[in-house]
């Protein structure tokens, strides 16, 4: 399987959904979204990882970048997740301390930055 | 001599192959389900590592994956050509919590050329963390990384 992407807007919100593996080959594409959203002044971004089957530190790489990016602007990224296995390679990372994680993405829309 | 052993040229996309194959003679062992996430995140780690060393250094050379099914044991080893400089930065995991948090924190203006992966090493630190027994063992021409889970008897 292969990475999906798709983007919406709930509020004030980018909500990114993704699908798939995101490995070393498919998180360029990640990449490319995150970067493309903030260059379009899309500052307050939800990544939506519900659907995501597979995640490695690349991953988690482009994500720490994409948070460096938007709180650049005073933004914010938030993500959904409630996956066991996706979300242990946040804890062994010592990453769930960087990202808040949320259950849904409308837990997220309400969460104030 | 490995169960299964799998060489690969070092381009990012054969890195899924590899997280397929060792799981699937990983479940073929008889290797627990729940262990079976550790098994390819492990594998895709350690080989998404190699194949990062010898896209810079060694281009050509393949990457290997051996996959060895013993009494009680399934194995993984990988092993790369991907040069010997330094020792592996192990504690890049340590480096990365104290540094990332303020970091992110004061972020001023966006890096131009953020990378794409983490500090070099985080695919170690990350198996580190995950798999308790792993041991690194130096080659001529870069790393030998070997893994084990246990298998329960039958």
């Amino acid at each position: 399987m292969d990475l999906s992407l798709s983007t919406r807007t709930e509020g004030d919100r980018t909500v990114v959904e993704v699908g798939g593996e995101i490995d070393v080959y498919t998180a360029p594409k990640l990449r490319e979204q995150l970067v493309e959203l903030v260059q379009d002044g899309k500052y307050h971004l939800i990544v939506d990882m519900e659907k995501v089957d597979f995640l490695d530190s690349t991953g988690l790489g482009v994500l720490v970048g994409g948070l460096k990016r938007v709180r650049a602007h005073d933004g914010s990224l938030r993500l959904v997740c409630t996956q066991e296995r996706i979300l242990k390679i946040f804890r062994i990372t010592g990453l769930t301390k960087v990202f808040p994680i949320h259950a849904s993405v409308s837990e997220a829309a309400a969460a104030v930055d | 001599m490995p169960t299964v052993s799998l060489r690969f040229s070092a381009l990012p996309s054969h890195v899924r192959t590899a997280r397929l194959v060792a799981a699937a003679v990983a479940r073929r062992s008889g290797l627990d389900e729940t262990l079976l996430d550790e098994v390819r995140l492990a594998v895709g780690e350690a080989c998404s590592r190699a194949v990062e060393l010898h896209r810079r250094h060694n281009p050509h050379e393949p990457v290997l994956v051996e996959l060895t099914d013993s009494p009680g044991r399934f194995a993984v080893a990988v092993t790369d050509a991907g040069g010997t400089d330094g020792p592996p930065d192990v504690d890049a995991l340590d480096e990365l919590r104290d540094s990332l948090k303020p970091a992110v924190d004061s972020a001023g203006e966006p890096d131009g050329d953020i990378p794409v992966g983490l500090p070099a090493g985080m695919g170690l630190a990350v198996i580190s963390g995950l798999v308790e027994d792993v041991t690194v063992v130096p080659q001529r021409s870069g790393l030998t990384i070997e893994m084990g889970w246990p298998l329960s008897a039958v």
